[in-house]
């Protein structure tokens, strides 16, 4: 009888943010629908009213199905029969129940019978079905693929795939081949036009494909002969009804193992082109990548949020010396800063989610009419902005939510270690978020130009111009004083001007803003509610003293000193 | 060929979730200090009409339920997950009603909805756990009765065959229709609610509701009837007032102790008149009645 949406008042407070009220009437455009479709909205609060109670079956549904399934899912896993992926019996379950609920298409437009919600309530789902079960999120959370569709693939194509995802069939993303993983550039997968029957055929092989087993696989292929970079490849939508693909194997993982992670091999499989051929990883992956990469943001928050709680409560009933293991300092310390962390990330996810829901609601209503000069700049302006703070967001979250897992399994000491408690299995869990839609390093490549462009310290001196309660001002001026840090350290670094130099660093300097910009997003926070305080204290102490440690680091090193590295590597 | 279906549900104090101020100091239920929920077995009930209602198309499935005006949210929780319509019977002249008066009251309000193929409730309330409301309801409408079911296997012909949940395995047994069936726990859990029929339904109201809420959207259910759910007064339902509320409920609770069970043995019986006869008079000789 657990409900992982009521019982996290986080959630509903980060759902009720005053940049709803512009995103709402983006999406909803003067609630149009609502004499075509009786669940559509009438105004702006029962938009909102309708967001929370949908999330709330959300959270029952994870609460009382989906949570207490994951210890069996994960001891199961899925496997292959007659060249179809069966998954686990909880597995099954889970989604019986969220197609049941209607939970599929949640961001498509309910032309597509679709929910037509904003990203901001989908993320908050992906937030409460992690915390419940990391690995079962990459089955549900595949659905992001249907955006990619509905961005880019022609009409009649929507028409015929959407509907059937938003009534519960899975997707998959076919990007990853065995030497194409990081650098999708190198991807071989062939597709070939037939002129004969103007149909495209694939054949080749698609290795650590989430779900590979889908109804509907969105695939990255070369279409171009005899070309080898990421200008050759192209976007096709292939139908799990052809069955011209077999399942070569499900990979035995470490952790989110209830998620098929499959090689495939196509042979002459029927794929129909999405958008213009060459457009596939230059356009359409970026964007597919960018909507994975706010994904795993969440999923990283909800293991961190998972994390937490078993911490807690295992540091309040566990006893030793004579009392409970939460009142030794070395114990809530890490306790108060794993809240933090997980404070500091999960509001960081939710801006990010505002940044695309802004952005993306422009896009799709420059296909219904001309944007006027304004509206095409505020596009521009929030689509910049998601375009940085994904990468921040991907990067942070998912290294905060290994250092929530492993604190929470240090605090459980040796019972941790063992299968008993669940931390065992978010811990393993965890692992892949630093890993998986772009390494941490590589976010760190896509966010080091927010840095070099001073798009983060744009931003940062925009929240340091919003109003503040004067109790909060002491926040602010630590905060101005870390920007100045920052300031002097991206100087430094970009005053070398060289690219290894800066490149070294960069990691160094995505982190100083991240801190930053974290510690403004939490005393915004605590501005609208009081709750924030403690972890905001104590976020941008750990941000001070952190960022000091880098400046330090940044203004002690040559260009010459990258030698020792080289050698000692 | 589609099935009329009538679910019994009733909104009871959610006992599962006990804490120290769930009971006045005169033995009744504090039901303020307890969430009102959805009867857990009613959910059961309700998920074997909607498993019908995907089965047979034209399937009707109909929620009826007694309480007072906050009763109401069972009828939307039944509209969210699949149900069509629903009925709420409130009124001063149904408070205080024991099982007896209830099966009445719910039996007369049944006679005026009139065309029904089977009416599904669940086996016992969480509150009272008598297991004697649907029986008595099948015995005032004078139709064959089925308990403990975990299964409809199905429902055609004029005919139902169903699997029942009994102590010592399972009995598939047939009916005909109209019955009165009484669902198990150990059926299937009931589906969850449906995000689009919650956005749909979710301005659904009683009269009384409409009548005593300063809230939007009021004006909404004049273009959309099926935002209007139906209340019953005594004054809608034909029924004799000596058979209804406090007066026809016949049940004294006379003081309630905390009882913990030491026997793990049971007796079972066989169904022949001597062996009941002599088990009431062994509970008489004992004052387990009397």
């Amino acid at each position: 009888m657990a409900n992982f949406f009521t019982d996290n008042p986080d959630l509903l407070f980060h759902l009720q943010h005053p940049l709803m009220k512009k995103i709402v009437a983006l999406k909803e455009r003067n609630f149009a629908d609502k004499d075509q479709f009786d669940y559509a909205p009438m105004d702006f609060e029962d938009a909102m009213d309708s967001y929370e109670k949908v999330l709330e079956i959300v959270g029952e549904i994870c609460g009382d199905i989906v949570a207490p399934n994951a210890e069996g899912v994960d001891a199961e896993g899925p496997k292959i029969v007659n060249n179809e992926v069966i998954y686990a019996k909880g597995t099954q379950e889970n989604l019986d129940a969220l197609v049941k609920a209607g939970l599929m298409g949640i961001t498509l437009p309910r032309k597509y019978e679709g929910l037509n919600f904003p990203i901001v309530p989908y993320i908050m789902a992906a937030d409460i079905v992690s915390r419940a079960d990391a690995g079962f999120v990459n089955i549900w959370g595949l659905q992001d693929c249907a955006e990619t569709i509905n961005e880019f693939a022609d009409d009649d194509q929507k028409t015929r795939f959407l509907p059937r995802i938003s009534n519960g069939e899975t997707a998959a993303m076919d990007l990853t081949e065995p030497d194409a993983g990081s650098d999708l550039q190198a991807v071989q997968l062939k597709a070939t036009f037939n002129e004969k029957d103007g149909k495209w055929y694939l054949n080749g092989v698609k290795r650590f494909i989430t779900n590979g087993d889908g109804h509907v696989s969105l695939v990255l292929a070369r279409s171009e002969a005899g070309t080898s970079d990421g200008r050759g490849l192209s976007m096709f939508i292939y139908d799990r009804s052809e069955k011209a693909v077999t399942i070569r194997r499900i990979e035995n993982k470490m952790g989110i193992k209830g998620s098929p992670t499959c090689e495939l091999v196509f042979k002459d499989a029927p794929a129909e082109l999405v958008g213009d051929r060459k457009m596939g990883l230059i356009k359409y992956v970026m964007a597919l990548m960018n909507g994975a990469r706010l994904g795993i943001g969440a999923q990283s928050v909800g293991l961190s949020e998972a994390a937490y709680r078993e911490a807690v409560s295992y540091a309040e009933e566990r006893k030793q010396f004579g009392k409970s293991i939460i009142e030794f300092p070395a114990v809530y310390e890490m306790l108060a800063t794993m809240k933090a962390k997980l404070d500091a990330s999960r509001t960081l996810l939710y801006e990010t989610s505002r940044y695309v829901d802004v952005y993306k609601s422009y896009m799709h209503l420059s296909e219904e009419r001309a944007l006027t000069k304004e509206e095409r700049n505020d596009m521009k302006t929030y689509q910049r902005l998601a375009d940085f703070f994904t990468p921040l967001l991907k990067g942070m979250t998912s290294e905060y939510c290994n250092q929530l897992a492993y604190d929470s399994l240090q605090i459980h000491g040796g019972s941790g270690f063992m299968k008993d408690y669940p931390i065992e299995r978010i811990y393993r869990d965890a692992r892949i978020t630093t890993i998986y839609e772009g390494t941490t390093q590589l976010q760190v490549v896509a966010a080091i130009r927010g840095v070099s462009t001073a798009a983060y310290l744009n931003r940062i001196r925009e929240f340091e111009a919003m109003p503040l309660q004067p109790e909060l001002h002491s926040y602010r001026r630590t905060l101005i004083g870390m920007t100045e840090e920052y300031e002097k350290a991206v100087k430094q670094v970009l005053d070398v001007k060289d690219n290894e130099y800066l490149d070294f660093h960069a990691r160094r300097l995505v982190e100083m803003a991240g801190h930053i910009i974290m510690g403004y997003l939490l005393l915004l926070d605590t501005e609208r509610n009081e709750n924030f305080r403690t972890s905001t204290e104590i976020y941008i102490r750990m941000g001070r003293s952190e960022n000091k440690a880098r400046a330090e680091f940044i203004s002690n090193f040559t260009i010459d000193d990258l030698g020792f590295y080289k050698a000692n590597a | 060929m589609g099935l009329k279906i009538i679910v019994l549900a009733k909104q009871v104090p959610d006992t599962r979730n006990v804490g120290k101020d769930a009971m006045k100091a005169d033995g009744t239920v504090n039901r303020a200090a307890l969430a009102a929920i959805f009867n857990p077995e009613d959910l059961n009930a309700l998920e074997q009409a909607l498993r019908l209602k995907d089965k047979y198309k034209g399937t009707t499935v109909t929620l009826l339920t007694m309480g007072p005006g906050r009763a109401a949210d069972i009828i939307r929780e039944g509209l969210f997950r699949g149900a069509d319509d629903g009925y709420l019977l409130s009124d001063r002249a149904f408070a205080g009603s024991d099982t007896l008066a209830t099966s009445y009251t719910l039996s007369c309000a049944i006679k005026k909805i009139k065309d029904f193929d089977l009416i599904i409730a669940g086996r016992q309330a969480i509150d009272g756990d008598t297991a004697q409301v649907g029986p008595q309801v099948a015995e005032k409408l004078n139709l064959p009765q089925v308990t403990y079911v975990e299964e409809v296997l199905k429902a055609e012909k004029g005919k139902i065959t169903i699997k029942r949940r009994l102590e010592r395995g399972v009995e598939t047994v047939e009916a005909p229709l109209p019955s009165v069936i009484t669902v198990n726990s150990s059926a299937p859990s009931c589906r969850p609610r449906a995000a689009k029929l919650l956005m749909k339904y979710k301005h659904a109201r009683t009269m009384s509701e409409r009548q005593s809420q300063a809230e939007d959207y009021i004006d909404l259910s004049a273009d959309r009837p099926y935002l209007n759910i139906q209340e019953w007064s005594v004054n809608d339902v034909e029924t004799d007032a000596q058979w209804l509320g406090l007066t026809g409920s016949p049940t004294k609770v006379k003081t309630i102790e905390n009882v913990v069970f030491q026997a793990k043995e049971s007796k079972i019986l066989t169904a022949s008149d001597k062996e009941i006869d002599e088990l009431v008079k062994e509970l008489m000789l004992n004052h387990t009645i009397g």
